[in-house]
């Protein structure tokens, strides 16, 4: 953002009484003497010039293709260095982004529509100018859209891949035709008492335990019942996974038979030879990531650099690097081979087929749901 | 000034560097940590300061949280036990070795030099269903089908004992080194058997080094969080792994901030109490 924006934007907030006078006229004030002060040794001066943006992501494969096919481009075409860093988690990075400076961390690799809501509710958020991301209308706006309802109409994000948590299972013990016959109900079958799995997400449990127990995710009514399942499940399972890695390393090492799952890892795990199925049960759980821009970045940087990670060859790249279909409107670009092959993909560009968590709903129950799921998984 | 007063100064100044480190990366840290715990988490995940006491009556009154701590100290304790079991004669042998001790204390620090979880997740390969452990059982026909092992509150321990057994074995060995072996042949030569001289003379004199021993096993294994995460069931979690989960997963700091403080106060009561009756002399000479 130029000083001529912030001024107008400051003026704007006085005039509408979001400022009292005597701040508005500190602040302009502060300013023409930060300016006075300065100005002998303004050819020196650099803080205004952007020099870098931080990125945060999950590392590995995608880093690799984002280095490739967007920072590297970008650093050439603007001069602005990329740095790029990588977290284990969402909630780790939200800890860490809530310790730090503002403009510390720029745009992160973030999970989930309640991530955004939840940077959004703390007031991490910006208005993104999306006359400065064209490539954003190559998008499904259905996964925009999503995110315009958090913040009433504007973007803080791009959305950029989806994929679905569905049921991964190993065909030399499970065969399809069970797996589709019992669907959610499978987690919980005794048979495979202790080679069952699951992830740690207290969210993931209770959503499956609302299928278990034939309820609405977005509604749940019964929530007692879902404890049930959920403590039914815990009884049988013998390890909650707490990574992508984790959770291949169990499915391949046939440590567990069956689990929930994200369906690029699966994929992941088929091509390198593993016999393992993989369904999306009805009302199974879709979910979309998204590269969020944080408060306190410079803007114009920042915008520039979604476009450059949105330009085709970069999501198709990442998309093929981490086996979850991008967030590029099929019916716009063409996604070449792979990417229809990959589970959740919808040629259709409407995502009708996929059940979102409603964040409104899951973040007002996230406080009460995530305590009780810290104690029920340690058998209350 | 006089010499007196230059001399009482000395040591402080001496010691004015430590001070101001241990003041400003630990007691200032631990004051936020305490201001926090009186504050609330607001229903969107920030903080709202002020003065209330809600998270530090949760965490004294609730049975989760009580249940948790006393699991941790019970698991701490087994540990601390088996450590102490398998480490002293580790450390006696070390002790009496004839002219490789340098070379034997080096192999025990040889684990040092590993990541500490690369070392917990080494167990995975070795109990797992398809792990070497499992492989061999079968390969030698003792078993026709692989043995869960992993995943359960005996890979924490194992993995805890895995972790700190260095820990009691340097400090028995630091006590064991300094016991005059003369004294064992004085006891033999008045009667004594071997075994009788050791638990009368030697074994009460290296005592000292196993409770140093014992008390750094129990207070590191208590306040352990990799080793749950990572060989843990579903179930399975020590007191460390709720204060993550409330400060990561729930936002919730200030209840972190109690849960952290009453672990802190758990284990420095022990220091304590360990500091009252055999003294931190010890201690010392085992972590030096």
């Amino acid at each position: 953002m130029d000083n001529t924006t912030r001024y107008q934007r400051l003026l704007e907030r006085y005039q509408n009484g979001d400022l009292e006078r005597r701040s508005f006229l500190g602040l302009i004030g502060a300013a023409g003497l930060a300016y006075g002060v300065q100005t002998p040794f303004a050819r020196f001066a650099s803080a205004q010039e952007v020099t870098q943006v931080r990125f945060d992501g999950w590392g590995g494969i995608v880093s690799e293709a984002f280095r490739e096919h967007a920072f590297d481009p970008y650093t050439a075409a603007t001069g602005i260095n990329v740095v790029d860093g990588t977290f284990g988690g969402g909630d780790e990075y939200l800890a860490r982004v809530r310790t730090s400076q503002p403009g510390e961390y720029n745009i992160a690799h973030l999970s989930g529509v309640f991530d955004y809501a939840r940077y959004h509710n703390l007031g991490l958020s910006v208005e993104l100018n999306e006359a400065n991301i064209p490539n954003l209308g190559l998008c499904i706006p259905a996964l925009s859209n999503a995110f315009r309802a958090i913040s009433s109409g504007t973007l803080s994000c791009v959305p950029y891949d989806y994929g679905t948590t569905g049921i991964a299972y190993n065909r030399a013990y499970i065969s399809d035709e069970e797996a589709q016959a019992q669907g959610a109900g499978l987690l919980i079958n005794p048979d495979y008492s202790g080679k069952i799995g699951g992830w740690a997400d207290w969210r993931t449990r209770i959503w499956y335990g609302a299928l278990q127990t034939g309820q609405d995710p977005n509604n749940i009514t019964d929530i007692e019942a879902v404890w049930d399942a959920v403590r039914q499940h815990r009884d049988l399972a013998l390890r909650y996974w707490t990574s992508g890695a984790e959770l291949m390393s169990l499915l391949a090492e046939e440590e567990i038979h069956v689990t929930e799952a994200w369906s690029g890892r699966i994929f992941a795990l088929q091509e390198q030879g593993h016999d393992i199925g993989y369904i999306d049960p009805p009302n199974g759980f879709g979910w979309q990531e998204c590269l969020f821009v944080l408060a306190g970045s410079p803007m114009e940087a920042c915008e520039e650099l979604l476009n450059f990670m949105l330009e085709p060859a970069t999501s198709i790249a990442v998309a093929e690097g981490q086996n979850y279909p991008p967030a590029l409107d099929p019916t716009q670009v063409d996604l070449g081979d792979k990417i229809p092959t990959l589970p959740a993909f919808d040629p259709t560009g409407t995502l009708s087929g996929l059940t979102f968590a409603n964040p409104e709903y899951w973040n007002g129950n996230e406080q009460e749901w995530s305590e009780t799921f810290s104690r029920v998984q340690r058998g209350y | 000034m006089s010499i007196e007063a230059r001399e009482a100064r000395q040591p402080w100044i001496l010691l004015s560097p430590s001070l101001v480190v241990i003041t400003l990366l630990l007691i200032v840290p631990v004051l936020f940590i305490l201001v926090y715990s009186f504050w609330l988490r607001t229903s969107v995940g920030d903080v709202q300061p002020g003065f209330y006491t809600d998270n530090w009556q949760d965490v004294l009154t609730d049975r989760f949280f009580r249940d948790i701590l006393l699991t941790t100290l019970r698991i701490a304790a087994i540990t601390t036990l088996v450590c102490a079991l398998m480490g002293y004669p580790a450390a006696y042998f070390i002790a009496r070795a004839k002219g490789n001790k340098a070379l034997l204390l080096l192999l025990l620090m040889l684990p040092f030099w590993i990541s500490y979880i690369i070392r917990t997740m080494s167990w995975i390969y070795i109990l797992g269903t398809n792990g070497a452990l499992n492989t061999a059982l079968q390969w030698l026909g003792i078993t026709s089908e692989p043995i869960q092992m992993l995943y359960n509150e005996t890979t924490v321990i194992l993995g805890l004992v895995h972790f700190l057994l260095p820990f009691m074995v340097l400090n028995v060995y630091v006590s064991l080194d300094g016991v005059d072996e003369t004294l064992e042949d004085a006891a033999g030569s008045l009667g004594a058997t071997k075994w009788q001289s050791f638990l009368q003379v030697t074994l009460p004199l290296s005592l000292p080094g196993l409770a140093a021993g014992g008390l750094l096993c129990f207070v590191l294994g208590a306040g352990t969080y990799i080793t749950p995460a990572v060989l843990g069931g579903p179930r399975d979690a020590m007191f460390a792994n709720l204060v993550f989960e409330a400060i990561i997963t729930q936002l919730n700091w200030p209840l972190g901030a109690a849960l952290s403080l009453l672990l802190l106060a758990v284990l420095g009561i022990l220091v304590m109490l360990y500091n009252h009756f055999l003294g931190m002399a010890q201690l010392m000479k085992g972590l030096g």
